[in-house]
């Protein structure tokens, strides 16, 4: 009989750390490593997955120590959040809390006080875990994520970036340094909700709703939805219904309806995970019909 | 081969020669004999293992001892200051206090909680202790606890 016994209480395994003080330095040390190297931010995943011999990586750099890694600042128009930024720090600041208040809620959601202390938003996004609560505030956001390599660097829509469960276009050399979010005009409501079973649980559903009305027209929608498909997704079909309608309780129950329509929580990495595929269709609507009500609401305080 | 790590802990600067997959909180219990600082659950549920880095709550179970280096920690031992003593007396009081092992870590994370808020409401409370599993169940007792630290303190207060 086999015993699948883990020890958390070591890393049993050796690898080599680095602690590069520049991007630069970290590329090249990934340029040597490649698939073997892993970057360490918040640990808060990776070590669990190293300590449960999921991974084994054979280098890790500690982008931590990165001098300006870490920076929030904005610039025309733009949020720019350094991708070892802790939850924590994104959460208390006050252009988040202002601009974004999905994105605030959202990370304000995650896990505990610790978790959100060590954990960082660059981290979240590379994790990429279908019930991740960053993914859809950022893709209501029309977020980018930049990337650096050993000879340059490219800048993609977080959209394209996270493919499936655990999987992302990081390449094997690549780091990612920072999450650009984009300001919505004034005018714009934002919400995010989450159902979960308590604590610290992860999201059985969660969902994001961005809306520009005028004079109570929808002038712009977006709604993404998480833990109900391989990756966090936007309802296309039910924001286009939105748009150019008024934004009644009846219509947001429509658009609630067709959202549902559009989830796909079928995929075996999570299937039965804390809920079965049925009732994530269903609250996948109801959730929708909610973070759409109060995102109406506070469109209307923000003009 | 090995890093060697400068850091504070407790008030008292250490200089260590760790490996690079040695865990901080092994490094503070079975080297630094600092046992009040717990191992559970080992990936980040249960909060046993928490402790002060920099003046804020980390899981020293999923910390890197490397990361210690240049960085000032206080584990349950070094909690001395006011706000901490008032809560080890209200904690029994209030009976938070049952088989005792996951004390530690809600001592560190609730001295933080007070430090951030000083009249943390009930709910507030509840949201800064998620991350510490109690399993003799004491929730209503450590949340009454820390709500008579706050009001403790906040009398001791000139007015």
């Amino acid at each position: 009989m086999s015993i699948n016994v883990v020890n958390t209480r070591i890393l049993s395994e050796p690898f080599e750390y680095f602690e590069p003080s520049s991007v630069e330095e970290a590329a090249s040390i990934l340029a040597e490593y490649k698939e073997h190297g892993s970057v360490l931010a918040g640990g808060t995943d990776l070590l669990v997955r190293m300590k449960q011999k999921r991974i084994e990586p054979k280098c890790l750099v500690n982008a931590k120590r990165i001098a300006n890694l870490k920076t929030i600042e904005q610039n025309n128009g733009v949020l720019s959040i350094g991708a070892t930024a802790t939850m924590l720090e994104i959460e208390t600041n006050e252009s988040v809390k202002e601009n974004f208040p999905g994105l605030h809620e959202a990370i304000a959601s995650i896990g505990s006080v610790q978790i959100r202390n060590m954990g960082t938003l660059g981290g979240n996004l590379c994790r990429a875990s279908p019930a991740g609560d960053s993914p859809p505030p950022l893709l209501v956001l029309d977020a980018k994520v930049k990337l650096v390599d050993s000879v340059g660097s490219r800048v993609l829509p977080v959209e394209e970036f996270i493919k499936g469960p655990g999987k992302t276009a990081i390449k094997p050399g690549e780091i990612l340094v920072e999450v650009q979010v984009p300001i919505p005009p004034r005018g714009t409501g934002m919400s995010f909700l989450k159902i979960k079973r308590a604590g610290m649980d992860l999201a059985k559903v969660n969902a994001c709703a961005l809306l520009a009305l005028e004079n109570n027209v929808v002038r712009s929608c977006c709604i993404a939805l998480g833990s109900v498909a391989p990756t966090a997704i936007r309802v296309k079909k039910a924001e286009a219904s939105l748009i150019g309608k008024k934004a009644t309780d009846e219509k947001l129950l429509e658009v609630a309806q067709i959202a549902s329509e559009e989830v796909r929580p079928y995929a075996e990495s999570h299937r039965h995970r804390r809920s079965t595929a049925q009732y994530r269709i269903d609250v996948s609507g109801v959730l929708v019909r909610r973070t759409l009500e109060l995102a109406r609401e506070r469109s209307v305080k923000r003009r | 081969m090995g890093k060697i790590v400068t850091f504070t802990i407790n008030g008292t600067r250490k200089q260590e020669n760790v490996e690079a997959n040695t865990l901080l909180m092994n490094l503070i219990r079975e080297r630094l004999n600092l046992t009040g600082t717990k191992y559970a659950c080992g990936i980040g549920e249960c909060g046993a293992c928490t402790i002060l880095m920099d003046g804020k709550p980390v899981l020293s179970c999923l910390t890197l001892a490397v990361d210690a280096d240049g960085r000032n920690i206080v584990t349950v031992e070094g909690l001395n200051d006011e706000i901490s003593r008032v809560l080890r007396e209200s904690f029994l009081e209030e009976g938070a206090v049952q088989c005792g092992f996951c004390t530690p870590g809600f001592l560190v994370t609730s001295s933080y909680l007070l430090k951030e808020k000083p009249s943390p409401t009930e709910e507030e409370i509840k949201q800064y202790i998620k991350g510490n599993l109690c399993r003799c169940t004491g929730y209503v007792g450590i949340i009454r606890g820390i709500k008579k630290a706050a009001e403790k303190l906040e009398e001791q207060q000139p007015a």
